[in-house]
C-alpha cells in the first residue's frame, strides 16, 4: 500500500500535522505527570527510613492512575489515527513493550498492596516490586524512544527487522538517560511535596541527578546527529540552526537556576520546574529531530495516517474533552495540595 | 461415561484441530526476514513456526482479556454499589451503611487497581499481537477505544483519589458526588469497548479500502451502534451487577453462617447486605435470562454459524432438539453422545415448535468455529445463570417467610454461588470471541490474517511471563481481598465530618502496626 504525501491536500494534509501536534503534547503530558511518578518509585529504595517511604507513596497516592491514564490515551491515539505506527511500532518493539508494560503491572498493585501487607517480609517484598517495577518501565520507555530515534526496518508498511534491534548501545543509553531524567523529576517532586529531613535527602539526590542529566543530554545531544543524515541536516542548515542555537544557552541557564535553588533551602517548587525545563528542550528538540517521520525513518506522519473520517471524529471529542480532562485533574491535585509529612491525614 | 475418556477426547480433538492447525492452514503472516542469532529465540526450534505463532498469540490474548474481564465486570457491579451504600447514608444518616460503604471501599480500591494494570496491557495488545488487524480495523476501533479513553478512563481516574482518600478533604455531598462519577466511568466505559466487540461480531458503517483492504468508517452512529451493540451492552451490564450481588451475597452468608456456627447473633451490617444482595438475585438473575435469550435471537439472526457452533448442530433443521450433553467431533461432522429434548431447541431459539434453526453443515468447513468448545462454554453459563436466578427466587419466598438469614439451604448456596457470576461471565465471553472464529471482523477478516509479525518465540516467552506476573498479582490480590472478606464490616466507620486525630497518626504506625493501614479510622 503506497500512502505518498505528495499531491494531499486540505484535511488530509493538515489533520496528520495537528493530530502530530497533540500526541506530541500528549506525550510530554505524560512525561510531566508520570515521570516523577515513576522516579518517585525509583528512588524509593534509596530512603530505608519507612515513615519517608509512606510519605512518598502518599504524595501520588491519590493521583497515579490519572498519570498513567496518559499513557494509555498515547496508546489509543496511536491506534485510531496513525494505526499503521501503531502496528509498525508495536510488533518491532514487542519485548520492550511487555517488558514495560509488566513492570507498569508490579508497580501499579505496589501503591495498595504494600499498605495491605501484614508481615515486614511481604511489605518489603512489595516495596522492591515498587522499586524495580518503576525504574524497569523508564528504562524500557527509554529505549523505546532509543530505538525509534535510530530507525526501525520497514518493508511493505510493516515491521522487517528482528526481535532484539532494540538491544543496541543508543538505546540502553537512552534507557539510562530517561532513567536518571525521571528519578531528578522525583526528587525534585519530593523537595516539592515533602518536608524537613526527607526535603532534605531530595535536595542531595537532585543536585547529583542534576550533574548526570545534564551529562546525558550533551551526550545525546552529539550521538543523535551522528545517526543518521537528516538528523545531522536537521540541526545544521540554516535557517533551522537559528531554531536550535538557543537550547544549550537554555540548558545552562536552566541549570544555574536549578543549582542556585537546591542550595537555598526555601525554594521547593523552583527544581522541579527546572527539571521539566530540560525535558522541554530535549523533547522539542527530539521532535525537530525527527519531523515529519513518526516512524523514522521511512514512514511519515501521512503514511502512518487514518483516514480523515476517523481522525476528525476523535479530533472533534478531543477538541471538546481535554480542556475538560485537564480541567478536572487540576482540581484532583488541587483538593491533595500542600506539603505531606507524617502527620497527615492518612491514606484510607 | 468416563471423565477421562472425556478429557482424553478433548486434548485429542484440541490437538488434532487446533495444533495441527484444521482451521488456520496457509498461515499467511509477515515473518521477519532476518532471524535473530541467538539461538534459544530462533524460529527453528519450534514445529510448526507459523502455526505456533498464531495460536500463542491467541492463547495470549485470551488470557490477558480473560483476566482483565474479570476486574473491570468487578468495578462496573462494585462501584454502582458503592454508590447506592453512600447514597442510603446520606439519606438515612444510618451509621449501616457507613460502615458497609467503607467495608467495600476497601475491596474495591484493590478490585480497580487490578483493573487497571491489566487494561494497560489491553491496550497495546492489539498492536503487539494482532498488528494486521489493527492496522486495518484501527480506523474504526481507535477511534472508539479513544473516545473510551476521554469520557470513561480520565473521569475515573480524576475522580478515583478523592472517593478513595477525599473523605475528610471534601465534603459529603462532592465526595457523593465523585463516587457517582466513578460508577458512571465504568458504565461509559463498559458500553464503548462493547461497542467496538459488537462491531467486529456485526460489522455496519463501513467501506473497505480498495488495494489497503483497510476499514474506512463512513457512518458513525452505524458503527457505534451497530446491530448486536444493545443486546451485548446490556446483557454485559446484568452480568456485571449479577457478579458483583452474589461476590456481596457470598461474604454475607459467609459471616451468618459463621455468626450462626458460634451462636452468636450477626451484626446489622451483615444482615443488610445479604438482603440487598439477595434483592439484586432475585431482581438481575430472571432478567439475565430474557436478556440472554434475546442476545441468543440476535446472534441467530446476524451469526447463525454461530449458533450451530454453540448448538453443535450439524444439519439445519425444523423441529430441532435441544442438547443437553454431547461431545462435538469437527472432522467427522457428528454430535456424539447426545443427550437430547425433543423440539425445544427450535422452540429457544425461534420461539416456534417448527422454526428451522442452522446447522454447521450450512456452512464452508473453513468457516467452522469449533464447536466442541462454545458447545460447552455456552452451556455452563446456562446452567449456572439458571442456578443463580433460582437461588434469587428462592431468597424471595424465604423473605416473605422471614427466613432470609437463617435458612441453611439459602446460604450455603449463596456461599458456594460466590464465584459462579465470573465464571458463567467468562464462559460467555470464550462463547462468543471463539464463536467468532475464524474470524476477527465477523466473516470479512481472519484471525490468520489479523495476526502481528512477532516469532512464536517472542510470543511464547511473553505469555510464559504474563502467566507468572498475573499468577503473582493477582493471587496476591485475590489473596488481600478474600482476607478483608475474612473481617465483618467495622462499626462506626467515621465519615467526612467527624475528624479523628488518631486517624492522622495511623501512617506512621503502619508498618509496626501494619494491621492498622488497611482499615484505619476503626475501632474506636
Ligand atoms: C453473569 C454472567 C452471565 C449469565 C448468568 C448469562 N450470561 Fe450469557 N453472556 C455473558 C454473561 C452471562 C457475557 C459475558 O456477558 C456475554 C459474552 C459477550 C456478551 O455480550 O455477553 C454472554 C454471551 C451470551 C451469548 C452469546 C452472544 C453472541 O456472542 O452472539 C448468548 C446467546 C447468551 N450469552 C445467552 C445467555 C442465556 C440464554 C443465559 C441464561 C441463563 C445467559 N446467557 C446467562
Ligand atoms: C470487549 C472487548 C474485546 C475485544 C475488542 C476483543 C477482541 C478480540 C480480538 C481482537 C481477539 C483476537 C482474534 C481472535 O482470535 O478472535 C480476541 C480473541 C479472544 N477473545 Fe476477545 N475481545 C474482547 C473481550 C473479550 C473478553 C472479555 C474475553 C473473556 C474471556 C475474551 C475472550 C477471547 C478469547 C477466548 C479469544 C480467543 C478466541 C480464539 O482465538 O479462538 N474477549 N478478542
Ligand atoms: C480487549 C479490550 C479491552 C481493552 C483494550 C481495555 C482497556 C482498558 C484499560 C486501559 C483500562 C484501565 C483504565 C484506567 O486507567 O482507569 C481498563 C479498565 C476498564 N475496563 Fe477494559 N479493556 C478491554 C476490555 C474490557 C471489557 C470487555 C470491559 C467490560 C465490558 C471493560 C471495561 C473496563 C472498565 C469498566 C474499566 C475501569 C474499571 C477498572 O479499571 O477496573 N474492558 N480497560
Amino acid at each position: 500500500m503506497d500512502l505518498a504525501t505528495t499531491g494531499l491536500t486540505g484535511a488530509a494534509y493538515w489533520l496528520p500535522i495537528v493530530w502530530a501536534v497533540l500526541a506530541a503534547a500528549a506525550i510530554f503530558i505524560y512525561i510531566v505527570l508520570d515521570g516523577f511518578d515513576l522516579g518517585l518509585g525509583m528512588l524509593f529504595l534509596a530512603e530505608p527510613d519507612k515513615k519517608h517511604r509512606n510519605i512518598m507513596i502518599q504524595t501520588v497516592a491519590p493521583v497515579w492512575d490519572g498519570n498513567e491514564t496518559w499513557m494509555i490515551f498515547g496508546g489509543a491515539a496511536l491506534y485510531g489515527v496513525f494505526p499503521n505506527a501503531y502496528a509498525t511500532i508495536l510488533p518491532a518493539l514487542y519485548l520492550p513493550v511487555l517488558i514495560m508494560l509488566f513492570a507498569l503491572i508490579l508497580r501499579g498493585v505496589g501503591f495498595e498492596f504494600r499498605s495491605r501487607m501484614h508481615t515486614e517480609q511481604t511489605r518489603n517484598l512489595w516495596d522492591i516490586g515498587f522499586c524495580l517495577g518503576s525504574f524497569v518501565a523508564t528504562f524500557m520507555q527509554g529505549i523505546i524512544l532509543g530505538t525509534l530515534i535510530s530507525g526501525i526496518k520497514i518493508e511493505n508498511n510493516a515491521f522487517a527487522g528482528s526481535s532484539f534491534d532494540w538491544l543496541a548501545p543508543f538505546p540502553l543509553f537512552c534507557g539510562l538517560a530517561v532513567a536518571c531524567g525521571y528519578a531528578l523529576l522525583g526528587a525534585t517532586w519530593l523537595i516539592w511535596r515533602t518536608e524537613s529531613d526527607l526535603q532534605a535527602t531530595m535536595r542531595r539526590w537532585a543536585g547529583f541527578l542534576s550533574l548526570a542529566m545534564l551529562g546525558m543530554i550533551a551526550a545525546v545531544s552529539v550521538w543523535t546527529p551522528a545517526l543518521h543524515a537528516t538528523y545531522m541536516q536537521n540541526w545544521t542548515t540554516w535557517p533551522r540552526i537559528l531554531y536550535v542555537a538557543p537550547v544549550p544557552v537554555a540548558v545552562i541557564t536552566l541549570a544555574l537556576v536549578m543549582f542556585q535553588a537546591l542550595r537555598g533551602k526555601t525554594s521547593r517548587r523552583i527544581p522541579f520546574f527546572c527539571a521539566l525545563g530540560w525535558f522541554f528542550l530535549a523533547f522539542s528538540g527530539l521532535g525537530i529531530n525527527i519531523w515529519p517521520y513518526i516512524v523514522p525513518p521511512s514512514m511519515t506522519i501521512w503514511q502512518a495516517s487514518a483516514p480523515p473520517a476517523s481522525q476528525t471524529f476523535l479530533l472533534v471529542g478531543a477538541a471538546v474533552l481535554l480542556p475538560l480532562i485537564l480541567s478536572y485533574t487540576a482540581f484532583a491535585y488541587h483538593v491533595f495540595r500542600g506539603t505531606v509529612n507524617e502527620h497527615s491525614e492518612s491514606y484510607h | 461415561m468416563n471423565p477421562e475418556f472425556i478429557l482424553r477426547y478433548f486434548l485429542h480433538t484440541i490437538r488434532n484441530n487446533v495444533l495441527n492447525n484444521k482451521y488456520s492452514l496457509n498461515i499467511y503472516m509477515i515473518r521477519p526476514k532476518k532471524t535473530t542469532h541467538i539461538p534459544v529465540f530462533s524460529n527453528r526450534s519450534n514445529p510448526v513456526t507459523g502455526a505456533d505463532a498464531l495460536f500463542l498469540a491467541r492463547l495470549q490474548f485470551a488470557f490477558t482479556v480473560g483476566f482483565h474481564i474479570v476486574f473491570p465486570a468487578f468495578s462496573i457491579g462494585l462501584a454502582a454499589f458503592l454508590a447506592v451504600l453512600e447514597g442510603l447514608w446520606l439519606k438515612t444518616d444510618k451509621q449501616v451503611y457507613l460502615d458497609l460503604f467503607q467495608y467495600w471501599l476497601r475491596a474495591f480500591s484493590i478490585v480497580f487497581g487490578m483493573g487497571v494494570v491489566s487494561g494497560l496491557v489491553m491496550s497495546y495488545e492489539f498492536g503487539t499481537n494482532w498488528a494486521q488487524f489493527s492496522q486495518k480495523a484501527g480506523p474504526i476501533l481507535g477511534p472508539l477505544l479513544g473516545y473510551e479513553v476521554m469520557t470513561a478512563f480520565f473521569l475515573e481516574a480524576g475522580f478515583l483519589g478523592i472517593m478513595l482518600f477525599g473523605m475528610n478533604k471534601v465534603g459529603k455531598k462532592l465526595h457523593f458526588f465523585a463516587t457517582c462519577v466513578v460508577s458512571l466511568g465504568t458504565l461509559i466505559s463498559m458500553s464503548w469497548i462493547l461497542s467496538s466487540n459488537s462491531w467486529m461480531q456485526t460489522p455496519r458503517g463501513y467501506a473497505i479500502e480498495p488495494g489497503t483492504g483497510r476499514f474506512i468508517p463512513e457512518n458513525w452512529w452505524a458503527i457505534v451502534f451497530n446491530p448486536s451493540f444493545p443486546f451485548r451492552l446490556t446483557h454485559m451490564a446484568l452480568a456485571a451487577f449479577l457478579s458483583v450481588a452474589f461476590v456481596v451475597g457470598g461474604v454475607g452468608a459467609w459471616h451468618l453462617l459463621r455468626a450462626k456456627r458460634s451462636g452468636n447473633q450477626p451484626t446489622e451490617a451483615v444482615k443488610v447486605m445479604f438482603s440487598m444482595a439477595m434483592w439484586m438475585a432475585a431482581i438481575v438473575g430472571p432478567l439475565q435470562i430474557l436478556a440472554g435469550d434475546a442476545h441468543g435471537l440476535n446472534t441467530l439472526k446476524y451469526q447463525p454459524a454461530k449458533i450451530a457452533a454453540m448448538e453443535g448442530d450439524w444439519n439445519s433443521e425444523g423441529y430441532a432438539p435441544e442438547l443437553l450433553f454431547g461431545i462435538p467431533d469437527m472432522e467427522n461432522e457428528v454430535t456424539n453422545y447426545k443427550i437430547a429434548i425433543p423440539y425445544v431447541g427450535s422452540l429457544i431459539l425461534t420461539h416456534s415448535l417448527s422454526g428451522k434453526v442452522p446447522g454447521l453443515k450450512d456452512y464452508p468447513k473453513d468457516q467452522r468455529a469449533p464447536s466442541y468448545v462454545v458447545f460447552f462454554s455456552f452451556r455452563i453459563m446456562i446452567l449456572l445463570g439458571v442456578l443463580m436466578a433460582a437461588t434469587g427466587l428462592f431468597s424471595l419466598w424465604l423473605r416473605r417467610k422471614g427466613a432470609l438469614w437463617t435458612n441453611p439451604l439459602l446460604l450455603r448456596a449463596a456461599l458456594f454461588l460466590t464465584p459462579a457470576g465470573f465464571i458463567a461471565l467468562l464462559c460467555g465471553w470464550v462463547t462468543t470471541e471463539v464463536g467468532r472464529q475464524p474470524f476477527t471482523v465477523y466473516g470479512l477478516l481472519r484471525t490468520t490474517d489479523s495476526v502481528s509479525p512477532v516469532p512464536g518465540a517472542s510470543i511464547g516467552f511473553t505469555l510464559a511471563a504474563f502467566v507468572a506476573v498475573y499468577f503473582i498479582v493477582f493471587a496476591s490480590g485475590i489473596g488481600i481481598l478474600l482476607r478483608g472478606f475474612a473481617e465483618e464490616p467495622h462499626q462506626g466507620e467515621t465519615g467526612p465530618d467527624a475528624h479523628h486525630p488518631q486517624r492522622a497518626a495511623s501512617m506512621a504506625s503502619a508498618v509496626s502496626d501494619t494491621a492498622a493501614a488497611g482499615h484505619t479510622g476503626s475501632g474506636e
